[in-house]
């Protein structure tokens, strides 16, 4: 409507940043409206908590709020503080241990990816299942399956003569234990994403292969996994990101009360330990901070490593 | 991936910036004025106000509820709203809200975080219901009314209590043939039973007695019957003391004598589900126990007799204390609340309904009777010889020292004399934070 009298006055149209620089300055702004509730969004909740953090991390915080700036004192003693460094390397641990569930999905999600496989949708759902469940409702189920004395697994191994340990209350085994839930409930999140590169692998490349003659594994090991690895990738990071983040499963399985958490910590059970069970809320802070640091480094690690491996065509 | 425009991150960062400057500053106001409090009156009958009663046992809300009735009564335009909030999450909420200054009008506080709150100014004291003769704190056990004194100044009276008996299983101990645990038992008594209980039933899987990390329950109450103290009068750690550290052996001996289960096992199950499973004969447990017994395995062959003694006999005692919030907008109609929830009539109502022990001397009668052929009177004799919960400003910090340190201790990995000293180190560092 507003572009009607434009053209009837040719003179304005033709002058210089005129109409047309008019609209690219409106073309300039409207995108930007667009956003901007999503700017707000991780404006108001993700970079000013962590810019908060960030201040928070230098001081004393008050049971009550009111703090104290100490300047660095909360990193030097961060520095020092053995459990910083075991619950880096439990944390550590446990990624190991997840992410050694990628091969195995990888496998499953080819399996059920398989022409003509019954009951695929089935399959998904049952893989699927673990991971939409709340981890405090899979952390009750685990812990009976764990149980020394009365556990199904327990049980299970003393038919073939093992004496099982008691799983969540050893130190050692029971990260491992965690570790082991934790790969089961991530895996269907992984066969989900893989399953949907496969169906981006176009079928015409295994059709040529099995023309040629080549064998299943080599058609696995060939077609199917370079071509994935863009997913693969995907799925490596986030597992990453989100092992390194553990806390739910440890807290529901192990139990706060467990005499082993201080033994067994991740990091950000540390972090929720030192502030919200002993009220050092400026040292968790800290902790925090160190938490954000270590999960970049990880990720930009990961995406440089990338050129290496993923085949991106 | 794509690259942001400077301008676009500039804008960001700068919002970013500015807002949390702004909540800076939001925060380094002054704390809240704790409130002068003027001279309490019982507020005109037609008073008009809404409170909020925040409080985590959802199995009381029946019981509370029937006290309102009984207030609305009285009190027609107080309007209560009740707002529970599980045992997990209530500490954390209440924080926050103390923290913002919105706490409930009225609300629970326990024994482990009175002081914090009342020491930061959160909580009214009741010094003028007390002087003005609308709340007598004769009237309850006074273990537990000091509880929520600090510094001379009353800030809450309990509106119950609990005290820790020995439940006991009397099948089990015809099995193993054992004669019953007495009212004059010793701490000889428990070991030799236990263990002639855990050697006779073994091949059922069954112990004789169980340890815990639980301190109100277990070991608590044998460092006082020791003589031993957690925290001493001038606020120091008591745990290298002689006398705690005897306490504390007692159930490193029950475990090494395999008269009790292992720690690791009471990890993996706690002392409460193996004695209702039927896996246990004696558990150390308190007075709320009953609510766990009724309906379980073992409900007919249960009995409780007094916690055995040591040098002495010692329990410990707790119970929980309605306050009124020092920043409540409505807190004449709060403190009639608080003095209605503390009177004879209301704590009745209480025991007869819920399934707690009231506070008001004289009130406990149904509590007594409420599981029949039950020596339930135990927990209120225990009043006599009764020890508050051991707490400080902040008792959840040296709590947490506890849970890591006395495990190894009660599980034999190391002496109690070597894991005490290192605890009462750590516990006075955290003490001395306090002050």
């Amino acid at each position: 409507m507003s572009s009607a009298p434009a053209r009837l006055r040719p003179a304005r149209a033709t002058r210089r940043g005129g109409a047309e620089a008019q609209a690219r300055r409106r073309d300039g702004a409207w995108p930007w409206l667009f956003v901007l509730p999503l700017l707000i969004g991780i404006a108001t909740f993700y970079l000013w908590p962590i810019l908060q953090t960030f201040y928070f991390s230098f001081t004393e915080w008050g049971v009550f709020g009111g703090t104290t700036w100490t300047g660095i004192d909360n990193y030097a003693r961060l520095v020092v503080d053995p459990k910083l460094y075991q619950s880096i390397g439990n944390t550590l641990l446990y990624t190991a241990i997840v992410l050694l569930g990628i091969p195995i999905a990888v496998v499953l999600a080819t399996l059920l990816n398989t022409p003509g496989l019954r009951f695929a949708a089935v399959y998904r759902v049952l893989f699927f299942l673990p991971y939409i469940a709340m981890p405090t409702a899979v952390a009750m189920v685990w812990r009976i399956i764990f149980n020394g004395d009365f556990g199904v697994l327990n049980w299970v191994l003393s038919l073939v003569g093992i004496d099982g340990p008691y799983w969540t209350s050893t130190p050692g085994v029971a990260l491992v234990a965690v570790a082991i839930v934790g790969l089961w409930s991530s895996l269907g999140f992984a066969i989900i994403v893989l399953g949907a590169g496969l169906k981006a692998i176009p079928p015409e490349y295994y059709e040529a292969a099995e023309l040629d003659g080549a064998s299943a594994w080599r058609r696995f090991t060939s077609i199917t996994v370079p071509l994935l690895t863009p997913s693969i990738f995907f799925v490596t990071v986030v597992t990453t990101i989100s092992s390194f983040q553990l806390f739910d499963l440890l807290y529901a399985i192990l139990g706060s009360s467990n005499p082993i958490v201080p033994k067994s910590m991740s990091l950000v059970y540390f972090f929720y330990r030192e502030g919200f069970t002993l009220g050092d809320k400026g040292y968790a802070a800290a902790i925090a901070m160190v938490i954000l640091a270590i999960i970049g480094m990880a990720t930009l690690v990961q995406f440089r490593l990338q050129r290496k491996w993923v085949v991106n065509d | 991936m794509q690259r942001t425009s400077t301008r676009g991150r500039m804008a960001l960062a700068a919002t970013a910036a500015a807002s949390t400057v702004a909540l800076l500053a939001a925060c380094s106001g002054p704390a809240g004025d704790a409130g002068s409090d003027a001279d309490y009156a019982p507020p005109a009958s037609d008073l008009q106000a809404e409170l909020t009663y925040a409080f985590w046992d959802a199995s009381q809300q029946a019981a509370i509820e029937a006290n309102l009735e009984e207030f609305n009564a009285q009190y027609p335009n107080i309007k209560v709203n009740l707002d529970v909030t599980p045992w997990g999450d209530y500490w954390t909420k209440i924080q926050t809200q103390a923290s913002s200054d919105t706490l409930p009008d009225l609300f629970w506080l326990n024994g482990p975080n009175f002081q914090l709150y009342a020491s930061n100014g959160k909580v009214a004291p009741i010094t003028t219901l007390v002087d003005g003769g609308y709340i007598d704190t004769a009237d309850y056990p006074s273990a537990l009314v000091d509880l929520y004194n600090l510094d001379g100044v009353q800030y809450g009276v309990p509106k119950d209590f609990d005290t820790i008996g020995l439940w006991y299983n009397t099948a089990l101990f015809a099995a193993a043939g054992v004669d019953e645990p007495t009212a004059d038992w010793t701490w000889d008594d428990v070991s030799a039973a236990g263990e002639q209980i855990s050697t006779a039933l073994a091949d059922q899987g069954v112990y004789g007695v169980a340890g815990g990390m639980d301190g109100q329950t277990t070991y608590y109450n044998t460092i006082f019957q020791a003589g031993g103290e957690v925290i001493t009068a001038d606020g120091t750690s008591g745990y290298a003391d002689e006398a705690t550290q005897k306490g504390l052996q007692f159930w490193a001996d029950l475990i090494a004598s395999g008269a009790s289960p292992s720690m690791q096992q009471l990890t993996d199950t706690p002392a409460d589900q193996w004695f209702t499973s039927g896996k246990l004969a004696m558990y150390y447990g308190g007075s709320w126990f009953r609510g766990a017994i009724g309906g379980s395995d073992v409900e007919a062959d249960v009995q409780v007799a007094p916690l055995p003694r040591g040098e002495k006999q010692a329990t410990v005692i707790h119970g929980v204390a309605n306050v009124v919030s020092a920043n409540s907008k409505n807190k004449q109609a709060a403190r009639a609340l608080q003095v209605f929830l503390a009177s004879k009539e209301a704590q009745q109502q209480q025991g007869e309904v819920g399934s707690i022990i009231p506070a008001f001397t004289g009130t406990q009668s149904s509590f007594v009777g409420s599981l029949p052929g039950v020596n339930l009177q135990v927990f209120l004799d225990a009043v006599d010889y009764a020890v508050p919960l051991p707490v400080s400003k902040n008792s959840a910090a040296w709590n947490a020292f506890e849970a890591e340190l006395l495990p190894e201790a009660f599980s034999g990995d190391r002496s109690v004399a070597d894991v005490t000293v290192d605890l009462a180190q750590q516990m006075d560092d955290a003490l001395a934070k306090e002050r």
